[in-house]
């Protein structure tokens, strides 16, 4: 996998994008787009932020490195590792556990061949474990770039797994297609016509 | 004035403190990690938790709270007490238990608070974290296993040392303080930081498990490796200075100390003189104190007054310039000068030569213009002052010189006396801000007299605070930035040449063509010593450095650790030195030694002991009568109109860590020039 490269630059297209950003913000204000360029930068860098990415970002925003390190080692979110292709980031905090998220887990790391915190070795697919993702009312669920898969069973992680491998994109959202976070047996409330 | 209730007495507090500035009003002490009242606010240690009401019904951390009319604030109650506790149980719970083997055992805040707040046995079963320790360079140890993250280091590189170096990475459990990864600290203030932490996370690394802070012997001081005049305390043990601290005063180095001026203290332990030297068959012997006073004694009797000479070095104190100034009197020469840098600053005019805004006044300034200087290698504590009030805005800086970052935005105006003159002229948009402002200021460097043609850069400076309202009614922003500690001193002393007298330039010229005979140097090691041609040198001094080197005698003297004496800082307050031990070997105070000399040659000098010569300072020049004081200059004409070259103003200060024998003989410094100075990672370990 690749190792730390030595420089970083935004693409021109993602400097455009960069500068819009950054435009967002009143004029001395710059530094607000620290998040959303280390994104940004994220992604153009297959998933995970270089040093050298990190020191690009402050260099943009005229900040200096280390206030830019400490907002990338603060959020999880920022990789500042290389992460496989498909970075799989399964919840198991409280609500999703009570829902069986270690289910969710044995059949993740049986299906992909690695444990959590791992990559495979051809480095398609990272297994990670995370804390709440806010979307506990579909419970179990996992992310995968950005996209939610929720209301997972063991035969979903199964089924999501193989699309993957086999280079499918598979649909996110809710499993058993529930909408708008209504209960699994339906929507209970504003279920008459709009007036 | 909000009126709030402690404790159940009520006291009335400034608007716009906070609860735990009002507990401490009312004599109630308030435990705290994170609160340093030079230092934004945090919040972030919890140590602090009061009761108040109104308020929800919970402690609330009393650094962070404001004070409201009619609060009643309570500090040892039971919710109060037990809240701490349960802090204290927190804080340790990642803490290591390793007090015995920690060099902040004994002056440690954790320790100290734990004492009172803390459980004697651990309910902890799980493992405790680890952090790997850092690399801040050749001054801080680090042992992060130890820090409780309240982050005073890193406010205190961000906000006062002004180098946006140290941060705090992850969070939570994982939470980490760290440099930029690979680089080290680099301020000329990082030492401040050992001060500042709490525990034993950041420690002084030259300190190092050398001694117990118990025992050792403290004096308080003040410092003479640049001309501030921090006030220190010196930490001894037997005749060994093992680290020197800053000490309060709010008016000059409020509560921190230059690295230099912290750290340079191993170099009191190398190259010293200790016994008499004189040259014989051109190398230097030992000898004892009647051989070499006969030798020079013997070298006087065979040239003209007017062929001896003397020169007072950047560390010398006082007493013994004039006790110099005495003995050339009594020789019958002219030749005495105190500016080894060939400055050209007038004795007779005192406010050419002080910094007249004073230290404090920093803060009252509301423009700066800086004229070749670079305050934060030539006085990185002043320094620290200007940032500070640059921060809290309306306040413009512009500077003339080189181009440095002064860890605040200062516009570069130009690089020489051109530039000046446009100021002066108006033609520099500089002029308008110089106009606007109330009160304006003027920082000169030493360097920017010590040049051919400093007399007209002086009276150049001085024409544009005149022109400018920098000097008027009520304020005198002129500001002479000096270098050395011994300079206002030396000049208020009146070490220049006498009528006829020659100067550093001449001296050392007549030197070249034989016409000066003999020179004294009382510590002064500054000068090109290639220079003195074959002149009888003698060295009167602590160090063997340049001086020594040339000397044809030496005279082993005492270092400012080992002597009663007196410094005048660069704002002109007067100051005393006092002795953390007795002069090495048989080297004796400076004064001492010229007293002793002038009886050799039998014209003994008016006095047999300090007091006596103190009185005989006061006679000299009040303002020697005023210790701790300063007594302000009068405006006057000084300097020299005259052409100005177009060199540009150069940096002096080459390398902040070796300016004077004392930081060329430390190791520490060494070490910093190696890793920190203007050539560093010339070896390729860094970068
Ligand atoms: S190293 Fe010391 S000063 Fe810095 S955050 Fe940790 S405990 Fe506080
Ligand atoms: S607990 Fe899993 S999304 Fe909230
Ligand atoms: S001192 Fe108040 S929270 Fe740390």
């Amino acid at each position: 996998m690749s190792a730390e490269p030595q420089t970083f630059a935004f693409s021109a297209e993602n400097k455009a994008k960069a500068d819009a950003i950054i435009a967002k913000y009143p004029a001395g204000r710059q530094r607000s787009a620290v998040i959303p360029l280390l994104d940004l930068a994220q992604r153009q860098n297959g998933g995970w932020l270089p040093r050298a990415a990190i020191a690009h970002v402050a260099e943009m925003l005229e900040l200096a490195e280390i206030r830019v390190w400490e907002v990338a080692t603060f959020y999880t979110m920022f990789n500042l590792e290389p992460v496989g292709r498909t970075c799989i980031e399964v919840c198991t905090t409280t609500p999703c556990w009570l829902r069986g998220s270690d289910a969710i887990v044995a059949a993740l790391e049986d299906e992909v061949g690695v444990h959590l915190g791992e990559t495979t070795s051809d480095g398609a697919i990272t297994l990670r474990e995370v804390e709440c993702l806010g979307a506990c009312v579909h419970a179990p669920m996992f992310q995968i770039g950005d996209d939610y898969f929720e209301d997972l069973t063991a035969e979903d992680v199964r089924a999501i797994v193989a699309d993957i491998k086999a280079g499918r994109s598979p649909k996110p959202g809710s499993r058993i297609g529930r909408p708008g976070a209504a209960p699994a047996s339906g929507p209970k409330v504003l279920t008459g016509k709009k007036a | 004035m909000p009126k709030v209730t402690v404790d159940g007495v009520e006291i009335e507090v400034a608007p716009g403190s906070t609860v735990l500035q009002a507990c401490e009003q009312a004599g109630k002490e308030i435990p705290r990690f994170c609160y340093h009242d030079r230092l934004s606010i945090a919040g972030n240690c919890r140590m602090c938790l009061v009761e108040v009401s109104p308020g929800p019904p919970k402690p609330q951390a009393s650094c962070a709270l404001p004070v409201a009319e009619g609060q009643q604030i309570k500090t040892d109650s039971p919710m109060v007490k037990k809240a701490r506790r349960g802090v204290m149980e927190m804080l340790l719970i990642n803490h290591p238990l390793d007090c015995p083997i920690c060099d902040q055992g004994g002056e440690c805040d954790l320790q100290d608070q734990a004492l009172f707040y803390g459980f004697d046995r651990s309910r902890f079963q799980e493992n405790k974290r680890a952090v790997k320790d850092k690399d801040f360079g050749p001054l801080i140890k680090t042992q992060m296993t130890r820090c409780i993250h309240c982050t005073r280091c890193v406010r205190f590189a961000t906000e006062v040392a002004g180098v946006e170096e140290l941060g705090a990475i992850g969070r939570g459990e994982n939470m980490e303080i760290t440099t930029t990864i690979g680089q080290m600290v680099t301020s000329e203030l990082s030492g401040n930081i050992i001060d500042l932490c709490p525990v034993g996370a950041l420690t002084s690394k030259p300190f190092a498990f050398t001694a117990r802070p118990w025992e050792l012997r403290k004096t308080e001081s003040v410092d003479v490796l640049d001309a501030v005049g921090s006030n220190i305390r010196i930490d001894a043990r037997g005749s060994e200075v093992m680290r020197v601290l800053p000490r309060l005063n709010e008016a000059v180095n409020e509560e921190w100390l230059s690295d230099k001026s912290r750290f340079a203290c191993d170099g009191l332990k190398r190259q010293r003189l200790d016994r008499p030297y004189v040259r014989e068959n051109g190398r230097l012997r030992e000898a004892d104190w009647d051989e070499a006073f006969a030798a020079i004694a013997a070298k006087l009797k065979t040239m003209p007054a007017t062929s001896v000479a003397a020169i007072a070095g950047d560390l010398a104190d006082c007493e013994s310039m004039l006790a110099l100034k005495d003995l050339m009197a009594a020789v019958g020469s002219p030749n005495i000068d105190c500016r080894q840098d060939g400055a050209k600053l007038d004795a007779g005019a005192r406010a050419s030569y002080l910094f007249n805004a004073t230290i404090a006044g920093i803060d009252d300034a509301d423009a700066l213009l800086i004229i070749g200087s670079n305050p934060r290698t030539e006085a990185a504590v002043l320094n620290a002052r200007i940032r500070r009030r640059w921060l809290k805005g309306k306040f413009s800086v512009g500077a003339i010189g080189e181009n440095v970052d002064l860890t605040y935005r200062a516009k570069h105006l130009g690089a020489g006396p051109r530039t000046l003159s446009d100021v002066l002229e108006g033609r520099d948009d500089f002029a308008r801000v110089l106009e606007a402002a109330e009160r304006p200021m003027i920082i000169i460097g030493s360097g920017a007299v010590a040049r051919d043609d400093g007399a007209a850069v002086l009276a150049t400076a001085r024409a544009v605070a005149e022109k400018y309202g920098v000097v008027k009614d009520g304020w005198n922003g002129f500001c002479l930035l000096q270098r050395a500690a011994s300079r206002v001193g030396g000049l208020d002393l009146g070490l220049v040449p006498g009528q006829g007298g020659r100067d550093v330039a001449r001296i050392l010229a007549g030197a070249a063509s034989g016409e000066i005979g003999l020179v004294w140097l009382l510590g002064a090691d500054e000068i090109d010593m290639n220079r003195l041609g074959s002149a009888f040198v003698v060295y009167q001094g602590h160090h063997g450095d340049a001086g020594a080197h040339r000397a044809d005698v030496v005279l082993p003297g005492a270092a400012y650790t080992e002597k009663s004496g007196t410094y005048v800082n660069t704002e002109g307050r007067v100051q005393r030195a006092n002795a953390a031990h007795f002069p090495l070997g048989e080297a004796k105070e400076d004064w001492a030694i010229l007293r002793a000399m002038s009886g050799v040659i039998g014209k003994p000098l008016a006095y047999d002991n300090l007091a006596q010569l103190r009185a005989r300072m006061a006679q000299a020049n009040p303002v020697f009568g005023r210790v701790d004081a300063i007594t302000p200059a009068t405006w006057g004409p000084f300097g020299a109109a005259g052409a100005m070259s177009d060199a540009p103003f150069a940096n002096l200060v080459a390398n902040f860590y070796m300016t004077d024998p004392i930081s060329r003989a430390s190791v520490t410094m060494a070490r910093c020039t190696e890793l920190l100075g203007p050539n560093k990672g010339a070896t390729g370990t860094h970068g």
